[in-house]
Parts: C-alpha cells; sequence; structure tokens
C-alpha cells in the first residue's frame, strides 16, 4: 500500500511488474499477484499445520514431562510428515449408512472456511490479501461456519456419537460467539474502524491488551471454544463420545479435519495478535517477524491450555458462556463506552 | 574410490539398476515408494485404546513419563477404530467380549496390525481351562507379534512395538505383504 518496505510486499510488487512487462496486460498482472497472495497463504498454512501437529506433541511431552517424538530426525522433526504419509496411505472406508454427498463435502468445506479467514489476516504492512473495511466482521462471521461442516459431518455419518458430537458443535458456538464479538467489539469502539489495517494502525503506542485486558480474556477463552480445543473439545471428547464427528472418517478424510483444527488455531491466533498485541509493531525486527513473534506466543498459551486443564462438562460450559462471560464482556462495552466519553468527548 | 570397489567386489552384490550405475550409489539415496510409504507407516502406529485386562494398565504406563512411548512416535491412542492402525490385545479375551473385539478389528482400515500383549492373549494364559476365555487371539485375528509376560513389562511393549516395525520395514523391502 503506502511507505512499505518489507520484502513480501516487494515480492507482489515485482511479480506484477515482471507479468505487467512480459505480457503488457494489467488484468494478468494483477491476477498474478492474486494468485501468488493464494499461494502463499496455503503454504503458510499447510507449513504451519504440520509443523503445530509436531510442536503440540513436543509441549504435551515437556508438559507431562516427557521427552516427546525424538527418533525421526533431530528431536524428531520429521514426525509429522510420517503421520500425514501414513494417513495417505490409510484405506477409505465409506460406511454404508452415511449420506454420501454430505458425508464427503464436510471435510473439504470445513477446510475451505478455515483457509477464508486468512484473507483478513494482516501478516505485515500491506501484507493482506483483501484489507475489507469490515475485515473483522468478516473474520467472526465466516469463522463462525466452522459450525456447519462439523455439523453436516456429525449428521451424515449416521452415527450417535457423532451426531451428538455434531450437536454440541452447534450449542457451543452459539453460546461462545456472542462473547467473542462483544469483546471484539470493544477494540472496534476504541478504533473507531473494523478494518483490519486501522486496527493495526491505532497500536503504534500503545497495544489495546493494556486498554482492554478485559476483552483480552473474554477473546482468548471464546477463542479457545471456537477452536474446539481443550478444556472446551467438548466436540471430540474422547471419554464420552468416540470422536464426535470425526468417528466414521478414516485416513485423509480425517486428516483433512486434522488440519483445519490447526488452521483455525493459527488464525485465532492471529487475530488475537492483531486485535490486542499490536498486530506487526515492534522495535528493531522486521514487522512479520514480529507478527510472527506474537502468533508463537498466543499459540503456546493456546497448547498451556490444553494440556493444563481437564475437560469441562457440557451444562458446565454453557453455564459459564452464558452467566459469566457474556455479562462480562458487555460489562467492558460499557465501561469503554463511558471510558471513551469521558476522555475523547469529541472524537 | 578404491574402498568402494573393494566392498563391492567382497559382498558379491547384485546387479545394480541402469539408473544406480548412471547416478552412482553414494551419491544419491534410491529407494522405492514402497519403502517410503513403509518409512511413514512404521513410525506412526497409532494404536487403538482397547484396553480388556490388568495388560491395559502396563500398556498405559508405557505412554506415560517413564517410558514414553512418544519417543517412538506411538502415543497417538485413538478412540475410533477409523483412525488406528495398531489393535493392541491387551488382556484376557472372554467369549463374550470376543465379538465385539474382531468388530472393532473389521472396523479399523487396511494397512493394519495386531499385537497380542500377555500370556492371556497370546494362550489363554492361567485361565486356559476356562469355559469362558478365548485360548489365544490368533483364533480369531491374525496376530503379528506376540509379547509374553503377566503383565509384559513396558519395555516389552516397546519392544515389541519395534519388533513390528521391523517386520513392516522388512516386508517392504523384500516386496512382499507382512
Amino acid at each position: 500500500m503506502q511507505q512499505s518496505t518489507n520484502i513480501w510486499f516487494e515480492l507482489g510488487q515485482l511479480l506484477k511488474q515482471l507479468v505487467l512487462e512480459l505480457t503488457g496486460m494489467p488484468w494478468l498482472a494483477s491476477l498474478a499477484q492474486t494468485l501468488l497472495g493464494i499461494v502463499g497463504i496455503f503454504a503458510v498454512v499447510m507449513l504451519a499445520a504440520l509443523i503445530l501437529v509436531y510442536l503440540e506433541r513436543k509441549v504435551c511431552a515437556w508438559m507431562q514431562m516427557r521427552v516427546g517424538p525424538n527418533r525421526l530426525g533431530p528431536f524428531g522433526i520429521f514426525q509429522s510428515v510420517a503421520d500425514a504419509l501414513k494417513l495417505l496411505t490409510k484405506e477409505d472406508i465409506r460406511p454404508a449408512q452415511v449420506s454420501g454427498k454430505m458425508w464427503a463435502l464436510a471435510p473439504v468445506l470445513m477446510f475451505m472456511v478455515v483457509i477464508i479467514t486468512y484473507a483478513v489476516i494482516p501478516f505485515d504492512a500491506g501484507v493482506i490479501f483483501a484489507d475489507l473495511n469490515i475485515g473483522i466482521f468478516f473474520f467472526v462471521a465466516v469463522s463462525a461456519q466452522t459450525t456447519l461442516p462439523l455439523l453436516m459431518a456429525g449428521w451424515s455419518s449416521n452415527n450417535k456419537y457423532s451426531l451428538v458430537g455434531g450437536m454440541r458443535t452447534v450449542a457451543q458456538m452459539i453460546s461462545y460467539e456472542i462473547p467473542l464479538v462483544f469483546s471484539i467489539l470493544g477494540v472496534v469502539m476504541i478504533t473507531g474502524s473494523m478494518k483490519m489495517s486501522d486496527i493495526v494502525k491505532a497500536q503504534e503506542s500503545i497495544w489495546f491488551i493494556v486498554t482492554q485486558p478485559v476483552a483480552f480474556v473474554v477473546f482468548v477463552i471464546a477463542a479457545t471454544a471456537e477452536c474446539n480445543r481443550a478444556p472446551f473439545d467438548l466436540v471430540e471428547a474422547e471419554s464420552e463420545l468416540v470422536a464426535g464427528p470425526f468417528v466414521e472418517y478414516s485416513g485423509m478424510r480425517f486428516a483433512y479435519f486434522f488440519l483445519a483444527e490447526y488452521a483455525s488455531l493459527v488464525a485465532s491466533s492471529c487475530i488475537a495478535a492483531t486485535l490486542f498485541l499490536g498486530g506487526w509493531h515492534g522495535p528493531w525486527l522486521p514487522g512479520w517477524i514480529w507478527f510472527f513473534l506474537k502468533v508463537s506466543a498466543m499459540i503456546f498459551l493456546f497448547m498451556w491450555f490444553r494440556w493444563t486443564f481437564p475437560r469441562i462438562r457440557v451444562d458446565q460450559l454453557m453455564a459459564f458462556g452464558w452467566k459469566f462471560l457474556l455479562p462480562l464482556s458487555v460489562a467492558n462495552i460499557i465501561v469503554t463506552g463511558v471510558g471513551l466519553w469521558l476522555f475523547f468527548p469529541l472524537s | 574410490m578404491e574402498v568402494n570397489t573393494e566392498k563391492q567386489s567382497q559382498q558379491d552384490l547384485p546387479a545394480l539398476s541402469p539408473l544406480a550405475q548412471l547416478l552412482g550409489t553414494d551419491s544419491v539415496i534410491l529407494t522405492t515408494v514402497e519403502q517410503v510409504l513403509g518409512w511413514a507407516q512404521t513410525h506412526s502406529f497409532w494404536p487403538l485404546t482397547s484396553g480388556l485386562a490388568c495388560c491395559a494398565l502396563e500398556m498405559m504406563a508405557t505412554g506415560a513419563g517413564r517410558f514414553d512411548l512418544a519417543r517412538f512416535g506411538y502415543e497417538v491412542f485413538r478412540p475410533s477404530p477409523r483412525h488406528a492402525d495398531v489393535l493392541i490385545v491387551a488382556g484376557t479375551l472372554t467369549w463374550k467380549m470376543a465379538p465385539p473385539l474382531v468388530r472393532l478389528y473389521e472396523q479399523m482400515p487396511e494397512n493394519k496390525w495386531v499385537i497380542a500383549m500377555g500370556s492371556c492373549a497370546i494362550g489363554g494364559g492361567p485361565f486356559v481351562d476356562s469355559y469362558s476365555v478365548v485360548p489365544g487371539v490368533d483364533k480369531l485375528l491374525p496376530v503379528d507379534v506376540y509379547i509374553p509376560g503377566c503383565p509384559p513389562r513396558p519395555e516389552a511393549l516397546i519392544h515389541g512395538m519395534l519388533t513390528l516395525k521391523e517386520k513392516v520395514m522388512a516386508a517392504k523391502k523384500r516386496g512382499g505383504k507382512p
């Protein structure tokens, strides 16, 4: 966009220039730039998912005073490569009772929905696929759609465990999406814009985690529930519902869900870093490295939750969402409004 | 160069393929798809969470901190048979439990293996004369690896899984079925 000096933005511009010089067709140049963005996002998501599967097992091992995978390559870094290859070779079982198209479509849809949310994530100044003026609203609206593929998977599997799992997704999403949106609203009120780049620019002097600590806590809790991670992983609660909506999926179909789960974890961490940790802002280092560090810290926080807290019951989850998080986030909005009215009466 | 020729003459190697002759054997890794897939499969056995009796407690201990099955990448105990690779029959199998266990085995997708853990799973153990105990799960399932013991120690289970890995890799190198 403007005054961007980072290499990723320059790379995109270089490609655009190159195609323009070679073909002389502006539409082809912008098409090439768009495709580069899509390929870049796919590369980021796939790599992140592969690395996170390994990292999750390592972090889990450290928290439980174990060693974790260490046989494949140095420190076992090729463990998730072996897992992915193995899942590719597994037999593709399609049970007789499933309702075909819905069942086959659910994993693909799940992955697509998560990928779409990456369109509005600002990785660095100017490095954002689509800087919509309703950016954060777009993210919330699209990421809430992860409910539908899970419900589709649960219902079309024709299995009692998966159906209960699918229904739980919906119940969980309704009770956690509202506090999530309300916690974001505090940030939007201060910024006065839903555009992602504006939200990051507003944090040049002070991060919103300082001015909106309550909103940050509510957001992190609600995002944990939205990613279906422990202590809120009631959707695939192993001890009650064998594997929730994923019960009947084998091999690569299951791997798609796995991939989407980690991709949505990365997306939620990116949004947390953008809204509350100042996005790409930071001294000395280039912006994208700062963003990477902040996202890594958020991912570690989510993993820390997962291996520290036990799974809670479904009624406790509902009560916590509706009776505690929702009033807290509404109170945060009121306090933020009063504060804005007191200190910035005219803006 | 000299060392290489010496080695080849000593070991009486089979004739190299044209590709290997062209590229040389010491600079390029030549392998088959089967072996790569075998490498992947043998390094990520995901066992099914299925404990029948006291051997299951040793199986749990294997996953915990002191023995740490995770080092080999085998700690992903999957609750659903659709995601699992290895069925560890850990404990006494009764005739009443036999149909569900066989069903669980049938629900697992292909490239699946069975490990019989402990005396009861191998041959009925101390209950071999009982009217209710299956005298060895190999009456019902194709067992790949037998782990003796009553119950086997966690080290024995780890050794059993590594033996399974060697068995699968040997079959992949030979080019047949395990």
